[in-house]
């Protein structure tokens, strides 16, 4: 096990270079931030001296280059608009982001799987095929457009919900947190469904999917030949079987929720990274970007990780081969 | 329960597929009874609705499939119409099921530990280290060593002869008056098959259990049975005593699956087959389904047979031209 881990976080290294190559080169071609950055009215020498401190008069190879050498020391830049750390300054953002996500997360695990269950064991009724119907919704409409609709309905129109902020917040392990005040509660119930909108629809079809095939099985005959009540057969025989491939694939797509969670954050005036990085492309804040996209690189690495050791724990056969292997 | 009983008694019984293309009689008009502690026989080729027949009396039937006529009397109780909740316990504790397939049969994702206890304890309510103790015990009965280690191990981790002994002591775990076993030894080396043969055929012997022994082999069915059901085509077209059928069959079908089993006397000679293969379920051909392959069919055989017994009263068969003599 400890070999495959070793293993497992070489490759990622590999990864993560390769990817500062790439988005340092994109970013690059974005634009020359100095025209943003330095005003109309400052002389050529100012203008000289400020590309000079920020390293841009440097060819490419060589920025690259410094930023390597700085980024091994755990320092990803200086943003240009906020002159702080481009890492502090994301890292600050992170949490309310993160809690957005893992609150999506877990909407999509509580109504997904259980819809998907139903969906998948009475095929033909009239309720399945509705959540069905309401998963093509769930996939089909923009998350931009579910986001102002439900600002509409229930903060405009009901009134029932905050439309935009976290709310009060309450420290937790020394993190702001919203969901340990009502306040902060009422606020990300609203952001965290039109985020979860999409993976709830995903789960659903992929629960589906599994329970259809796997109530075919033999084994669930067996297990019906041996007499056991049928509420165990689905909520052990079946449920263990499709949990595997769910939680894989909602493992995977939580890097998504957060690469998603720009647009709600925007729509949702939520204060996480997703907004902060739209600001920061906006003003050509290089090292912000470059930031933001490594870290968000890692996350994926540590996700993907998670859910293969997640993985070998639901499903014994893994396990076996990692032991071989 | 008086003891002239029989364990099993099927009545005429239908199970059909109600499928887009129209419906298939997978299993139509079967009658047998299996006594206290007999072995059956139900033999026949794939498709022929031997399984179907299995899973009907079990109440396993799949939709769009469906019991449609008949009755199924076990230990003199109507069955048919039974509740799902009658149906469920009765499953694994009464009547037991062997499936084809040890592969497939037990769960990948869930140790045999749980899986035996979850049986034991679905229709006894004993605590977990008392239906440890008895699955460890079932497990040691099949002919597997150190089972209390073996328990906590995952299917995967066991050969295909050890599942179906798993499978095997499962079926065993609540002493059930009847065992289907779904040619439980087809997916077996030939080895493993005489030992799984040799296990059943005792363990049968020893709790007086009746058993029915679902398979495509007639040599199998030949040293295990007492009694034989042939079917073709959702009919059972001859039953009788083992010796009876094997002996002196009487309708041209098993006289052509007896002919095609390989023999030492006919080395050299190419191997007997029965002409044409099985009919298609939604497309059978009219009167006894087998005409179009037999040799002794003329125009009597387009309406469908009656049972008769033209040589022993208990030697039943459906066939209008009957090998009268000694097998050929």
């Amino acid at each position: 096990m400890s070999v495959y881990i070793i293993r497992r976080l070489l490759q990622a290294v590999l990864v993560v270079a390769a990817m500062s190559v790439l988005v340092f080169a994109g970013v690059f071609m974005i634009g020359d931030p100095a025209d943003i950055l330095i005003s109309d009215d400052a002389d050529q020498a100012e203008r000289q001296r400020l590309i000079e401190s920020l390293g841009l008069d440097l060819p490419v190879h060589m920025q690259y280059l410094r930023f390597l050498a700085k980024a091994l020391q755990g320092d990803l830049g200086t943003s240009f608009v906020f002159n702080e750390p481009a890492l502090l300054l994301i890292l600050d953002r992170m949490p309310a982001t993160l809690e957005l996500a893992f609150s999506a997360l877990l909407l999509a695990v509580v109504f997904g799987i259980p819809l998907g269950m139903w969906a998948g064991l009475k095929p033909d009724s009239l309720a399945s095929k509705s959540i069905m119907a309401g998963s093509i919704l769930g996939f089909s409409l923009p998350t931009f457009w579910v986001g102002i609709m439900i600002i509409m309905i229930f903060a405009v129109m009901l009134g029932w919900l905050p439309s935009g902020g976290r709310g009060t917040t309450r420290e937790l392990f020394g993190i702001d947190v919203s969901f340990l005040t009502v306040d902060g509660l009422l606020h990300l119930v609203l952001p965290a469904v039109n985020l979860a909108l999409l993976k709830i629809s995903l789960a659903v079809r992929l629960t589906r999917a599994g329970t259809r095939e796997v109530i075919h099985q033999d084994y669930v005959k067996f297990a019906r030949a041996k007499g056991l009540h049928p509420r165990r057969i689905v909520l052990v025989h079946v449920l263990k079987n499709i949990l595997i491939p769910v939680i894989t694939v909602l493992g995977l797509e939580f890097g998504s929720l957060i690469a998603f969670s720009v647009v709600t954050e925007t729509v949702f005036a939520w204060p996480g990274m997703g907004k902060l990085i739209i600001d920061s492309i906006n003003q050509l804040d290089r090292p912000v970007v470059v930031a933001y996209l490594m870290i968000t690189v890692c996350m994926f690495i540590v996700i993907n990780l998670i859910v293969d050791l997640l993985y070998s724990l639901l499903d014994p056969r893994v396990r076996l081969q990692d032991v071989k292997g | 329960m008086a003891s002239n009983t029989p364990t099993l008694l099927v009545e005429d019984l239908k199970t059909y597929f109600y499928t887009k293309a129209g419906v298939a009689k997978a299993v139509d008009g079967v009658s047998f009874s299996v006594a206290k502690g007999e072995v059956l026989g139900l033999v026949g080729e794939s498709g022929s609705g031997k399984t179907v027949t299995g899973f009907s009396i079990i109440g396993l039937v799949d939709p769009p499939g469906k019991v449609a006529g008949g009755r199924i009397l076990f230990n003199g109780e109507d069955i048919t119409g039974a509740s799902e909740e009658r149906m469920r316990r009765l499953r694994g504790s009464r009547i037991a099921m062997i499936f084809q397939d040890p592969m497939m049969t037990l769960n990948p994702v869930l140790r045999i530990d749980t899986q035996m206890i979850e049986a034991v304890q679905a229709h006894d309510k004993v605590d977990r280290k008392t239906a440890f103790e008895r699955s460890r015990d079932a497990l040691g009965q099949v002919g597997i060593p150190s089972p209390e280690e073996r328990l906590k191990a995952y299917p995967h981790q066991f050969s295909g002869g050890m599942r179906q002994r798993v499978a095997i002591a499962i079926a065993l775990l609540h002493k059930p008056d009847l065992i289907i076993a779904d040619e439980p030894t087809t997916a077996l080396d030939v080895t493993i098959q005489g030992q799984i043969l040799y296990e059943v055929q005792k363990l049968c012997r020893e709790r007086g259990m009746s058993l029915i022994w679902i398979t495509h082999d007639l040599a199998v069915v030949a040293g295990l049975a007492d009694a034989i059901c042939v079917m073709y085509a959702g009919r059972i077209v001859e039953t009788g005593a083992i010796a009876q059928v094997i002996d002196q069959p009487l309708h041209p079908y098993t006289h052509g699956l007896i002919g095609s089993v390989p023999s030492h006397n006919r080395r050299g000679q190419p191997l007997a087959q029965i002409p044409g293969m099985a009919p298609s379920l939604l497309n059978m051909p009219q009167g006894c389904a087998f005409h179009p392959r037999c040799p002794r069919a003329d125009a009597k055989c387009l309406e469908i047979p009656g049972v008769t017994t033209p040589r022993q009263p208990d030697h039943r068969v459906r066939c209008f031209h009957p090998h009268a003599g000694a097998a050929a």
